[in-house]
């Protein structure tokens, strides 16, 4: 099942993606294994940033030589804009740098948290919605909120298990599932994801997807941990299709007590 | 005449478009954005587009994300 041979795409705004597991590209050692995990992951979308050229210092090499974007969802995001100002400016930049609509909105409202600016995100959203844009936007993990963003034409909204990088996997199953519940739109958790069981534990609450980066990036061998990734994505999902026996106090026997001495 | 490339001040001849800008920078015009004076050009006006004196020119393009990197 980890080629993804099941027949159980993902469709958001009218494109179908294969993978359930979305990663980032930042904090690998190098371009080499950042194109070694994402392939181990199995992922088909990955997000980049846009930042300057060093010009001055320039490695030749390309993110775009490493992971090629006719494979490759790129799905640029404005990591790091604290204002809608800046993740308007820094939208429009990656639609100039890409070839696609596509962005992944962050309006960052604190720099020890990484937690969304949730009124600058919605206003963001409205804004690149307005021209076109297909905005895929990073959220906490608020109902209200991503029923809004739903409402004002997100195709899909992305509230966060925890804080960016900090690897403590989901604090609110509860909102998450009120979410899953409240939006018609594809739900994917974002951030804080810390090992395999809780991109399982994410999938088998019934999100859509999983997106991480530095639970990849980070751990001791990336690409191993990609790979341990992929299945966890997919148990998950197979599990919550598959639909859970209700939680019971007591036992119930499952060898038949008839034919016993 | 002088302009600022990516917040650094360069001197450079006239006349010069983006194109010409891009390739003696050694980069490939289909991968990177370019801002003159906070005005995102499309690419196909990067052959046509000259250079003036003073211009504010920022050429960005994807890295990977998002690791806290140089901004604008």
């Amino acid at each position: 099942m980890s080629d993804h041979s099941f027949q159980d795409p993902l469709i958001i705004a009218g494109r179908e993606f294969r993978s359930r597991l979305w990663v980032g590209t930042g904090k690998y050692k190098d371009f080499e294994e950042t194109r070694k995990a994402i392939e181990a992951s199995g992922a088909d979308v990955v997000t980049v940033a846009v930042r300057r050229v060093n010009i001055t210092d320039r490695n030749s090499d390309n993110l775009l030589d490493y992971i090629d974007p006719k494979k490759y969802t790129i799905l640029p995001n404005t990591a790091g804009c604290y204002t809608v100002e800046d993740a308007v400016r820094y939208s429009r930049l990656a639609r100039a740098a890409g070839v696609s609509d596509l962005v992944k909105l962050e309006v960052i409202g604190d720099e020890r948290t990484l937690f969304p600016d949730t009124a600058g995100l919605i206003e963001a959203a409205k804004i690149l919605i307005a021209e076109g844009f297909i905005v895929l936007p990073y959220t906490n993990d608020d109902p209200i909120v991503a029923k809004k963003l739903m409402d004002i034409g997100c195709p899909a909204v992305m509230p966060l298990a925890a804080p960016i990088g900090s690897g403590l996997g989901i604090r609110n199953p509860y909102n998450l599932k009120i979410i899953m519940e409240t939006v018609k739109v594809p739900v994917i958790v974002d951030a804080g994801v810390g090992t395999a069981s809780d991109a399982a534990l994410a999938m088998e609450y019934g999100a859509d997807a999983v997106l991480m980066n530095t639970a990849i990036a980070g751990a001791n061998d990336p690409i191993m941990m990609a790979t341990a990734m992929r299945y966890a994505v997919d148990a998950g999902r197979l599990a919550f299709k598959a639909g859970r026996i209700p939680r019971k106090l007591y036992a119930t026997a499952s060898s038949p007590i008839e034919g016993m001495l | 005449m002088y302009i600022i490339v990516n917040g650094e001040l360069q001197e450079r001849g006239h006349p010069l478009t983006v194109t010409h800008l891009l390739e003696s920078l050694d980069l490939r015009s289909e991968r990177v954005a370019v801002e003159v004076n906070f005005k995102i050009l499309d690419r196909s006006d990067f052959p046509t587009w000259n250079l003036q004196e003073g211009d504010k020119v920022e050429i960005l393009s994807f890295i990977g994300g998002g690791a806290p990197q140089q901004r604008l």
